[in-house]
C-alpha cells in the first residue's frame, strides 16, 4: 500500500512540523554500566534467580561430568539435540530426519547458549547453523549446556557485547525460566507452550 | 453515557463474585509490581522510567526519522514494511496475503494492537481460521470475549468458568484443575501451530537500527507463532519504535517488572526474520505492518503527545480504583483503564465516547506506576475540557453549563456566596438522613444531591458557617 | 514577632465543616503564628476545573489571586485545594508555575516543613487510623508529615490500615457522575478502615472525610470522622 506509506509518514511529519529528511539529535545517552563479579557470585546469582523461576543449576567441572549430568537428568526421556559445539563434544548427535519433527516429539531439548545473565537466571540464544529455533522451543525439557565462561552479569553487560543482534541472527531471544502462565486466576503453571522445565549445566574451564 | 455501559458498569459493580476476581487478581499485581520495583530491589528504578520516558519522547518526536530507518533495515534483511492507515486497511493486507499464499489457518500470539483492529473477525470473514494461541486469549476466543485486561486478558474468569467453555466447545471431560486445562489448550494449539500457514505476532517494541521486532511473552505461543509458521507478520502501532537495540536494557526492566512484578518475561524474542540462509528454522518471509488507526492524529498534539509512551504494561490497570471496581468490559475500547481513558478519545475522536475522561476520581496512582511517566490525570483533565467545549459548541450540556456559571459568580461575590450558603443550610434540616430528602421537591430527587444520597449520607449542616463563627470569635476577643 | 500566616479555609469547611477551620486556627496560634482570614476568599476552583470547565474556574482562581495577592503564607486544611492553587492554577494562568508556588500550604505541611513543630500538646484518647488524600500524598508527596504529628497526640494509638494509599472514591463531580463506583470504592475503603478496629477515622482533607463518613454512617458503623487539625486542637 504506497499511498498509505506515503500518507502515513506525510501526517507524521506534519503533526511534527518536521521536512523530508530532517535531520536529529542523537538519542539520550543511555547508562550500560554494570558491576563485574567474580564467576562464582555470578553462578550463585544465577542460581537464586533460576530456582526462584523453578528451573536447575549445576555446576561440572568438565565435559565427561556435563554429560553425565545430562544424562541424569533426561533419564528414559527422548532427546532432541542442537548441533553447537559443547552439545556434541559431550556426545549429543542433532536429529537425522525432519528438525521440526523431531523437536515436536522429543520430551527433552539439548542446547547450549551463547549467553547466560547472573542476574536474572536467563539464556540467551542466537539461532544460527548450529543452534536452530525449536530445539529449546518445543519439547517439555529444556537442558542447557553453557560454557561458564558466557556467564554475564545483566541485560547491560548483554547489550554492550552485542549492541547490534540482528547483524548475528535472526533471533535472538532471552530465555528466563520455565514457560508459565498465570491467566487462569493468576493461578501460577509451568509449560505452556515452551518447556516447563529448564535445567542448566555451567561447565568449568570452558 | 450510552445505557449499555452504564448497565455495564452497574452489573460489574453489583456482581460480587466479580469484584471479587478483579480485586484480587489486580491486588495480585500490585503486589508483585512493588516488590521489584522497591529501592532494595532496583536502586535505579526511578531512573529507569526519566530514561524510559526520554528515549521516548525522542524517538516520537522524530518519528519519521525512526519510521524510515526501521523500514531501510527491515527491508535490507529481506523483510518487508507494510503501512496501513486504518482497521480495515490492515485486515484487508493481511486477508490479501493469506489469500495470495492459499493458507486457510493463521496462529496469532496475544496483540493488543490485534484487537484493536479486529483481525480476527475480518479473517473470518474471509474464510481464514484465526487461532488465539496465548491462553487466557484462547480461553476468550472460545467464548467469544473481548481481553478484560492488557496483559491478563481472562483477568475476570475463574478456572470453573473456563471448565465450562473448554466443555462446551472442545468436548472432553470437565476438568477444573488450572494445570490439567493449560495442558489441554497446549494439545489443542501445538496441531494448530504447525499447521498455520502464517504466524501473527504484536511487538512490544520495534527496533529502528536494528530493523527488528521485540517480542515479550511467558507463554511461548509469540516464540512458535514467529518460528514455526513459513510466513511471519508482526503487526505494530506506529508509537512502538526505540532507537536501538541497547535501549531495551532500560525498556526489559521496566516492562515485565510493571506488567507482572517479574524482573524479566520469560521470553523476549528480539526478531530480524526472514530466516537467514545459514539457519535451521524460522519464517522464510516477514512483514511488519505500521498501523496508524489515529495515531498520527494524537502525535500532532504536543501537550498529550506523551500518550503515546505506553509500553502497554497495565500497571495503570492494576492501580486504578475505578478500573478495579468496574473493570475491563465497561471500556468502550479494547484499551481499558486510565490509559484507555486517555488514548480512546484521542485515536477514536472525542465525539465518540465523551464520558469515558470522566470515569476517573484524579486519584493520580496510574501516574505514579506508569513505567515511562505518562501524566494520566494531566490528560483527563485537558480532555475533560476539551469535551465540555465540544459539548458547549453543540449545545449538548446547557444545563451543567449555566450550573458552572452561576457557581462561578457566586463564588466570585462573595456576600452572594455567604447567603446561598445560608439558604442551602436552611434547606438541609438536622439532623441528615434519608427521610428529609423524601420531604423536599421532586425535582431534587433527581441531581447531585440525590446521587450522593443514592449512596452515602449527608453531614447534618451546622447551624453556623466558619466566617460566622470567625467573625464572633474575633468580636469576642476584642471585647475581652 | 509572630508569624502572619492568611489561611484559606476552603468552601468546603467553610460552609460544612467550620469547627475544622476553627481548629486549624487554635493550632497555628499555639504554633505562635499570627491569623489572617480574608473574608472576601471563597472557592479555588477546583470543582469547576476539574470538570472541565476552565473558563469557570479560571474566573475563580483570579478571583482567589487577587484576594490572596499579597498574602506572604497561605495555609489550606486541604491537599487537594492546595495543590489546585499550587499546582493547577499554572494551568488556568497558562504560566510556567503557579504564582502562589511556594507559598501556599498544606496544613500538616505547614507545620512539619515550615515550622518544624510536631508537638503540639493535644490530647485525644482514640484508636485511630489515617487516610492519606490521594492529592496530599502524590501531588504534595505528603506521606510522613501527619504521622509524626499525629505521633505526639497523648492517648491516641494509631493503626495503619490496609491499602492505605488507595482513593475513598470522591474525586469531586466524580462522587455524583459515577455514583455507584464512588459508592463502591467507598465502602472498599470502609472495610479497610473497620478491620483495623479503630474508631476514629482521621485524614486532612474534608472532602474524603465527607465521602468516608457518609459511607460509615450509611453502613451503620460507628466510626467517628476528624480532620487532623481537630486532633492536634483536642486538648
Amino acid at each position: 500500500m504506497p499511498e498509505a506509506r506515503e500518507a502515513i509518514l506525510s501526517a507524521v511529519r506534519t503533526a511534527l512540523k518536521r521536512s523530508k529528511g530532517q535531520g536529529i539529535p542523537q538519542p539520550p545517552a543511555l547508562d550500560l554500566s554494570f558491576i563485574d563479579t567474580p564467576v562464582a557470585d555470578r553462578i550463585a546469582f544465577f542460581r537464586a534467580a533460576i530456582e526462584k523461576l523453578g528451573g536447575t543449576v549445576s555446576e561440572v567441572p568438565g565435559i565427561a561430568e556435563a554429560r553425565g549430568r545430562a544424562v541424569e537428568l533426561i533419564g528414559a526421556r527422548s532427546t532432541v539435540c542442537s548441533s553447537a559445539a559443547i552439545v556434541a563434544d559431550c556426545g549429543f548427535a542433532p536429529p537425522a530426519g525432519d528438525l521440526r519433527e523431531a523437536c515436536a516429539s522429543a520430551d527433552c531439548g539439548i542446547t547450549s547458549a551463547d549467553y547466560a545473565l547472573a542476574d536474572t537466571g536467563s539464556l540467551v540464544l542466537f539461532s544460527s547453523a548450529t543452534e536452530p529455533r525449536m530445539v529449546s522451543l518445543l519439547p517439555p525439557c529444556h537442558i542447557a549446556i553453557v560454557p561458564e565462561s558466557v556467564l554475564l552479569t545483566s541485560l547491560e553487560e548483554l547489550f554492550v557485547r552485542e549492541a547490534m543482534p540482528a547483524e548475528r541472527s535472526s533471533a535472538m531471544v532471552i530465555i528466563t525460566g520455565p514457560s508459565r502462565s498465570a491467566d487462569i486466576e493468576m493461578i501460577l503453571v509451568r509449560g505452556v507452550h515452551g518447556p516447563g522445565e529448564v535445567h542448566v549445566i555451567f561447565v568449568a574451564g570452558h | 453515557m450510552p445505557d449499555a455501559y452504564k448497565q455495564q458498569i452497574k452489573d460489574t459493580v453489583g456482581d460480587p463474585r466479580l469484584q471479587i476476581a478483579i480485586y484480587n487478581n489486580t491486588g495480585r499485581l500490585v503486589e508483585n509490581r512493588k516488590s521489584v520495583v522497591s529501592t532494595e530491589a532496583l536502586p535505579g528504578y526511578q531512573g529507569l522510567r526519566d530514561q524510559g520516558h526520554a528515549i521516548k519522547k525522542h524517538t516520537l518526536d522524530h518519528l519519521d526519522h525512526y519510521l524510515e530507518l526501521a523500514e531501510k533495515n527491515i527491508t535490507a534483511r529481506g523483510g518487508k514494511v507494510v503501512y496501513a492507515r486504518d482497521s480495515a486497511e490492515a485486515c484487508e493486507w493481511i486477508a490479501q496475503l493469506a489469500e495470495k499464499r492459499g493458507v486457510k489457518l493463521l496462529v496469532k500470539s496475544k496483540s493488543m494492537t490485534t484487537e484493536e483492529i479486529e483481525l480476527n473477525h475480518a479473517l473470518e470473514k474471509r474464510g481464514v481460521e484465526a487461532v488465539e494461541t496465548d491462553l487466557g486469549e484462547y480461553i476468550l476466543q472460545l467464548n467469544d470475549e473481548k481481553p478484560y485486561h492488557i496483559i491478563a486478558p481472562a483477568l475476570h474468569k475463574t478456572r470453573f468458568d473456563v471448565a465450562d467453555i473448554f466443555e462446551r466447545k472442545l468436548g472432553g471431560a470437565r476438568e477444573v484443575v488450572p494445570e490439567k486445562q493449560t495442558q489441554i489448550a497446549r494439545r489443542v494449539l501445538r496441531e494448530k501451530f504447525l499447521a498455520a500457514g502464517i504466524g501473527v505476532t504484536g511487538a512490544n517494541f520495534v527496533v529502528a537500527d536494528s530493523g527488528a521486532v521485540v517480542v515479550v511473552e511467558n507463554e511461548g505461543n509469540a516464540r512458535i507463532t514467529s518460528s514455526a509458521p513459513k510466513i511471519h507478520i508482526a503487526v505494530a502501532g506506529l508509537e512502538k519504535l526505540i532507537p536501538r537495540a541497547q535501549d531495551l536494557a532500560v525498556f526489559l526492566k521496566l516492562l515485565a517488572r510493571s506488567a507482572t512484578g517479574q524482573p524479566l518475561s520469560v521470553y523476549t524474542s528480539f526478531l530480524s526474520p526472514p530466516k537467514r540462509s545459514n539457519e535451521q528454522d524460522g519464517p522464510e518471509e516477514f512483514y511488519l505492518l505500521f498501523l496508524d488507526n489515529g495515531r498520527t492524529r494524537l502525535l500532532a498534539d504536543e501537550g498529550k503527545r506523551e500518550s503515546l509512551y505506553c509500553i502497554r504494561c497495565g500497571a495503570c490497570l492494576n492501580h486504578c480504583p475505578v478500573y478495579r471496581k468496574i473493570g475491563g468490559h465497561s471500556y468502550p475500547w479494547v484499551y481499558s483503564g486510565p490509559i484507555g481513558a486517555i488514548i480512546t478519545p484521542q485515536f477514536m475522536g472525542l465525539a465518540k465516547d465523551p464520558w469515558l475522561p470522566y470515569a476517573s476520581s484524579l486519584c493520580g496512582a496510574c501516574a505514579e506506576v506508569c513505567p515511562v511517566k505518562i501524566d494520566i490525570p494531566k490528560h483527563l483533565l485537558t480532555l475533560r475540557h476539551e469535551v465540555t467545549e465540544m459539548r458547549t459548541r453543540e449545545g449538548q450540556n446547557r444545563l451543567e453549563k449555566l450550573a458552572f456559571r452561576l457557581w462561578s459568580y457566586a463564588m466570585r461575590h462573595p456576600r452572594l456566596y455567604e447567603s446561598l450558603g445560608k439558604l442551602a443550610a436552611g434547606a438541609a434540616p438536622n439532623p441528615a438522613n434519608e427521610a428529609w430528602i423524601k420531604k423536599l421537591p421532586s425535582l431534587l430527587h433527581r441531581g447531585p444531591v440525590a446521587a450522593w444520597l443514592s449512596e452515602r449520607d449527608l453531614p447534618p449542616s451546622p447551624a453556623k458557617s466558619f466566617r460566622e463563627q470567625w467573625r464572633e470569635r474575633q468580636e469576642r476577643r476584642h471585647n475581652a | 514577632m509572630a508569624r502572619r500566616v492568611s489561611i484559606f479555609v476552603t468552601c468546603v469547611i467553610d460552609q460544612m465543616f467550620p469547627q475544622v477551620g476553627l481548629a486549624m486556627a487554635d493550632v497555628l496560634e499555639r504554633a505562635g503564628c499570627e491569623i489572617d482570614f480574608r473574608e472576601a476568599q471563597t472557592c479555588c476552583g477546583q470543582p469547576a476545573f476539574n470538570t472541565g470547565y476552565r473558563d469557570e474556574a479560571r474566573q475563580v482562581a483570579k478571583h482567589f489571586a487577587a484576594v490572596f495577592n499579597d498574602a506572604e503564607t497561605i495555609v489550606v486544611p486541604s491537599g487537594s485545594c492546595a495543590a489546585m492553587i499550587g499546582h493547577h492554577f499554572a494551568e488556568l494562568f497558562d504560566t510556567g508555575e503557579s504564582p502562589f508556588h511556594g507559598r501556599v500550604f498544606e496544613f500538616s505541611q505547614f507545620l512539619t516543613d515550615v515550622l518544624g513543630v510536631e508537638d503540639f500538646g493535644a490530647r485525644c484518647d482514640a484508636v485511630a487510623t489515617y487516610h492519606d488524600s490521594c492529592h496530599s500524598l502524590r501531588e504534595l508527596k505528603i506521606k510522613s508529615g501527619p504521622r509524626k504529628l499525629l505521633a505526639q497526640v497523648r492517648g491516641l494509638e494509631l493503626r495503619e490500615m490496609d491499602a492505605v494509599e488507595e482513593c475513598c472514591g470522591f474525586g469531586g463531580t466524580f462522587s455524583v457522575k459515577f455514583a455507584n463506583v464512588s459508592g463502591a470504592m467507598a465502602r472498599t475503603k470502609i472495610d479497610a478502615i473497620i478491620k483495623t478496629g479503630a474508631d476514629t477515622l482521621i485524614s486532612a482533607d474534608s472532602s474524603c472525610l465527607m465521602q468516608m463518613r457518609g459511607a460509615l454512617s450509611r453502613a451503620g458503623s460507628s466510626v467517628r470522622t476528624m480532620h487532623l487539625a481537630e486532633v492536634l486542637a483536642s486538648r
